[in-house]
């Protein structure tokens, strides 16, 4: 059991710099946060058909995500229950039996064990129905997005996701149908920095000025303005972990359908009529505000046409999974939205490869001694509080940090005084 | 691809074409790497699975048009792009080079790359096979298509923001 004093090294207006150094502190989050809180893990449009099946990961742990043949998404350990074999090398498939290569057990997409060859050996030495692959206890989803927890009790989805619900409410709305599909593959994106330095600069709206410098200059981008001085988007603390920045706004200001994907009505005439058959009067609003800016704590990321999925390896590597979301009946949008996924992002990307060498620098200045300690004060003195009650600050504000911080105490250290509470 | 189409580029012209085109990205030439493309020019990284047969539907790790390759380079150019910056000190070989025919009048070049790229980060090797296109225009060789199909392109890649 520890003896880290995490209410020592996580503080209001810092945080101590061994907390992305320390192999024993990543060990302890890993039991703490991902094998005991709701971690995102996959989408049902993954695996659409029963025994379709796809390989996923819960921090360094491989899992299987399959749909039985009774239609339910489940969450099985890619170990075999004999010996611990992968029964699983294919990253995605359909099977009506997972046969694991060492001696032949086989398992239902459910995670039942089928049947062993030569079974006479075990006959009244084991329980075959006591014996199928790992389940990850508890499988849940929200509008499509499959979340698991090791924790056989605890908060429901839903209380874990708190009001961080409306952000995948507003991601689905921007289709006709109101449904989005994981459906255009991934991209992995190696990174040798702890994974925390990824979670925090997702809802960092300090840096994109300076690390995407570049991008600003030569695409004509406007994102840089929603991250400036003068930008009337702030950044919020969702509670429970989840943090944000809200880009509205400043759409409303621009108050142009389309707006926030930096094009015009005209542009995408097809699915702006949809849209407009879809929801009516309410379309107007839906196109004007776009798409939500959410880091669903501790490895989910909702950037804006993009998921972003963290996983943890080790105390010093990270791989960063991103998509391109494809809205039902969005076949307009979809493929503007995967042009522009492929120009921004994964490892040759023209904005996340600069943040992800900023996350790798960040990693290798941790490692020296001194000043010991990493700022977080930016903004403190000028949170407020919005109509429903959440905090928030202007957008370069380091409010969504301390946020973090402060609900990872919680998990670490539930008895934690409160310093930064 | 046909295979069989007679051409006007001879194999050793192509090595060459193709030794230069990996000098000059080496070297971070961008103006000179930039010169080699045509106009209706795709740059093409899939990133394994089913991103090798329709990146139109698949993500990529790139695929760039014209107009994104010159985005790119104008990029690296601002000196602000701080994942070259410091440029990655790079060395590549081409080799394998065979002629494998014809793609819409263009001369289609198979060739095997390994490429050392050290970083702070450490030393990658970046290994693949690339598939170009190549055309004659006003008397110079440009390339029209160049797809680089890496050996681990199922698996989480570094970041790869030089010239590949
Ligand atoms: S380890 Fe899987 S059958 Fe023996
Ligand atoms: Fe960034």
């Amino acid at each position: 059991m520890t003896v880290t004093n995490y209410d020592a090294l996580v503080r209001p207006d810092r945080v101590h710099g061994s907390l992305y150094t320390d192999p024993e502190i990543f060990a302890e989050e890993m039991e703490r946060i991902f094998y005991r809180t709701w971690v995102y893990v996959g989408h049902v449009s993954e695996v659409p058909q029963p025994n379709d099946y796809v390989v996923k990961s819960i921090g360094p742990q491989s899992v299987i995500m399959t749909r039985d043949r009774a239609g339910k998404v489940n969450l099985l350990q890619n170990r075999c229950a004999h010996r611990a074999n992968l029964v699983c090398d294919a990253p995605r498939g359909n099977t009506r039996a997972f046969r694991c290569q060492y001696h032949g057990w086989t398992y239902d997409s459910d995670g039942a064990l089928l049947g062993m060859p030569y079974k006479q050996g075990y006959d009244g030495v084991i329980e075959k129905s006591e014996l199928g692959l790992g389940r990850v206890p508890r499988v849940a989803e929200y509008r499509g997005f499959v979340f698991g927890s090791f924790a056989a009790d605890g908060p429901s989805l839903l209380e874990h996701l708190g009001s961080a619900t409306d952000a995948f409410d507003r991601l689905c709305r921007l289709s006709p149908a109101g449904e989005v599909a994981v459906s255009a593959g991934w991209l992995q994106h190696r990174v040798a920095a702890n994974w925390k330095m990824l979670l925090e600069n997702e809802t960092d709206g300090y840096h994109p000025q300076f690390v995407h410098s570049s991008v600003f200059q030569v695409a004509n981008s406007a994102i840089g303005a929603l991250y400036g001085e003068s930008s009337t988007a702030v950044c919020r603390d969702l509670g429970g972990g989840h943090t944000e920045n809200d880009l509205r706004p400043e759409f409303r200001r621009l108050g142009v359908p389309m707006g926030w994907f930096g094009t015009t009505a005209d542009k995408v005439p097809n699915y702006v009529a949809r849209m407009r058959q879809s929801y009516g009067a309410g379309a107007e609003e839906i196109l004007i505000d776009g798409s939500p800016h959410v880091m669903i704590f501790p490895n989910l990321f909702i950037a804006e046409i993009q998921l972003f999925v963290i996983q943890p390896l080790s105390v010093n590597q990270t791989v960063q999974h991103v998509t391109c979301v494809q809205l039902a009946e969005g076949e307009e949008m979809n493929r503007r939205m995967l042009q522009q996924t492929i120009g921004s992002v994964g490892p040759a990307g023209l904005l996340l490869a600069d943040d992800t060498e900023m996350y790798e620098r960040n990693q290798r200045g941790v490692a020296s001694r001194l000043p010991e300690w990493l700022v977080l004060a930016r903004g403190l003195k000028r949170e407020r509080i919005d109509a429903d009650g959440h905090t928030i600050g202007n957008n370069t504000d380091e409010l969504t940090l301390r946020a973090i911080w402060r609900h990872w105490l919680t998990l670490m250290d539930p008895m934690a005084e409160g310093t930064a509470a | 691809m046909t295979g069989t189409t007679i051409t006007d580029i001879e194999l050793g012209e192509a090595e060459q074409f193709l030794y230069r085109e990996a000098r000059l990205a080496d070297a971070h030439d961008y103006d000179a790497w930039e010169a080699l493309w045509t106009d209706d020019a795709v740059y093409w990284v899939p990133a394994g699975g089913e991103s090798a047969t329709d990146p139109t539907t698949q993500v990529s790790v790139l695929f760039d048009n014209r107009s994104r390759i010159g985005t790119r380079i104008r990029q690296l150019k601002t000196g602000k792009r701080h994942s070259q910056s410091p440029n990655s000190s790079l060395c590549r070989l081409i080799t394998n080079v065979e002629l494998l025919g014809d793609h819409d009048g263009d001369t289609v070049v198979g060739a095997a790359m390994l490429a050392v790229e050290s970083r702070d980060r450490g030393t990658t090797i970046w290994a693949g096979r690339c598939e170009y296109r190549l055309r004659r225009v006003d008397g110079e060789l440009r390339m029209s298509w160049k797809k680089i199909l890496l050996v681990d392109r199922d698996r989480a890649l570094n970041t790869m923001s030089f010239l590949i």
